[in-house]
């Protein structure tokens, strides 16, 4: 793939020290993105970090894309080929709303994510979290993952840091669980494994996204849920201290 | 209302000085020689009925098919030039088959009948073609939007129906069909009326004998379109054939006092 030789070649170059690797690496969001579903919608929540290898080059960035008035992606993978893929996704939906005279449904724009990422396997990496709510199946998760699957969940996690959060999610997710109760457990998750992967961090995007509308709040790094009593964070907190971004 | 359009009525791409296009017009012609289809949307579902001419004793019994099946939730009954008609739901099939490989669901009617429309009324553009000699009626029935009823003509236009009526006997059997209070009936008790109005609605002295060709889709098929199964068609027929014969009994005792 892509991305791997393109880390092999910098591994080849960096031994002279010449060149650092954001010179060479490919951008990615590396990331840790989410999405769960609750009784009248779905709760969105992504990272905000973009690399090039170790340099940061984006710390406040918005990987919750809206695709419809209704319906958003969460990306992970490469950042230019998620923002390629959501924007013709976003065309196709667009013109097929409009010919339908009907607000599209999830699984329609799920299923377009799926038809672009399966057909150009070979040349993407991005996996995607698509969820929304329509009126005919209220709020639903599809998530699309590298390879080009498609398959309805009603929690995903996806992204480089969704690794350490898997068994957060399988001890703290219970179904039918209430809108806030959801925002809670996504905020928790996403600091969780923001605090454990390098490739996530900065503040927490969250999205609500019901029939009234899509309602949308950024957590701020002082104001995440904390975890270890030993980290940088908490320290700060603890010492009064002011928590300089690191991020 | 049979007028001349000498010379304006050559190709589909000529108007006439009175705004018409001729082509189109004798078009729908060749659908009102052909015998009665008529398709009514009830409570919980779709129920389409056709007079099917048997003009000849060798033909194998349901052959000749008027009603097809455009999808798994989808049936399209047909009146006009039947070659017409078997290559339209080639089409018709194609564009359900193409929305569900690309969307990942089942295509809704409206927008069903307005691509096969389309289609028809690209055909009454330029002078190479002729328009296709056929009207049908699409009908379908699934979980979000319920029963649905279209019907497209050889001018391309499609109009949404609660019931409707093509072929010779189309007046009559919309007379017929305007007496019914279909928004309150099930497909079983709209199967029987169907089949009475199609008895009705069949002249006896001009055409001899005729199938009827009975299909229905809805709640009592699980949203699968399908020819209705013998038993209920039987029934179905016993109840036409004794509601014509009694009206028509009392037809001739009522002459007997003028």
């Amino acid at each position: 793939m892509a991305a791997a030789t393109a880390m092999r070649f910098g591994q080849l170059s960096s031994g002279s020290d010449m060149a650092p690797d954001w010179t060479t690496k490919e951008v990615s969001t590396g990331t840790t993105i989410m999405a769960v579903e609750y009784d009248g919608g779905v709760v969105i929540g992504a990272d905000s970090r973009t690399t090039t290898g170790a340099y940061i080059a984006n710390r406040v960035t918005d990987k919750l894309t809206p695709i419809h008035d209704r319906i958003f992606c969460c990306r992970s993978g490469s950042a230019a080929d998620t923002q390629a893929i959501a924007d013709v996704v976003t065309y196709q939906l667009g013109f097929h709303s409009i010919e339908l005279d009907e607000a599209p449904l999830v699984q329609t724009a799920a299923n377009l994510f799926k038809a672009s990422c399966y057909r150009y396997r070979e040349e993407l990496m991005a996996g995607i979290i698509v969820a929304g709510w329509d009126k005919r199946r209220g709020g639903q998760v599809y998530t699309v993952p590298v390879g080009g699957m498609l398959v309805r969940q009603p929690v995903s996690v996806g992204g480089s840091g969704s690794t350490y959060i898997y068994g957060y999610m399988d001890s703290n997710y219970k179904p039918n669980m209430t809108k806030d109760q959801c925002l809670r457990l996504v905020s928790g998750a996403l600091s969780l494994a923001m605090e454990r992967d390098g490739s996530s961090g900065g503040v927490v995007r969250l999205a609500a996204i019901s029939e009234t509308g899509v309602d949308r709040q950024v957590i701020l790094g002082n104001q995440l849920p904390k975890w270890s009593t030993t980290g940088y964070i908490p320290y700060c907190l603890s010492k009064g201290l002011e928590i300089y971004p690191t991020v | 209302m049979s007028s001349i359009g000498t010379g304006y009525d050559l190709s589909a791409s000529t108007f006439s000085p009175d705004g018409r296009v001729f082509q189109v017009e004798y078009a729908m012609k060749a659908v009102e020689n052909s015998s009665t289809a008529i398709g009514i949307r009830c409570k919980d579902g779709v129920v389409f009925g056709v007079e099917k001419l048997v003009l000849s004793k060798l033909y194998e019994q349901g052959s000749n098919k008027r009603i097809f099946n455009v999808d798994r939730h989808v049936g399209m009954a047909v009146a006009g030039l039947l070659a017409d008609a078997r290559s339209l739901s080639e089409v018709a099939r194609e564009e359900a088959s193409n929305f569900r490989s690309n969307y990942g669901h089942n295509i809704p009617l409206k927008h069903l009948s307005e691509r096969v429309a389309m289609y028809v009324h690209a055909y009454t553009l330029y002078s190479a073609v002729r328009p296709f000699g056929c009207s049908f009626i699409l009908g379908s029935y699934d979980q979000d939007d319920g029963p649905q009823l279209y019907m497209v003509d050889p001018s391309g236009i499609s109009y949404g129906y609660w019931g409707c009526a093509i072929g010779k006997a189309k007046q009559a059997a919309k007379t017929e069909i305007e007496k019914l209070q279909m928004k309150d009936m099930t497909c079983r008790e709209l199967v029987k009326e169907v089949a009475k109005i199609i008895y009705i609605v069949h002249d006896e002295v001009k055409d001899k004998s005729f199938e009827l060709e009975l299909s229905w889709v809805g709640e009592v098929t699980n949203g699968k379109h399908e020819l209705v199964p013998k038993d209920v068609r039987e029934e179905a027929e016993k109840y036409a054939k004794v509601c014509t014969t009694t009206t028509s009994h009392s037809f001739v005792f009522s002459m007997a006092f003028l």
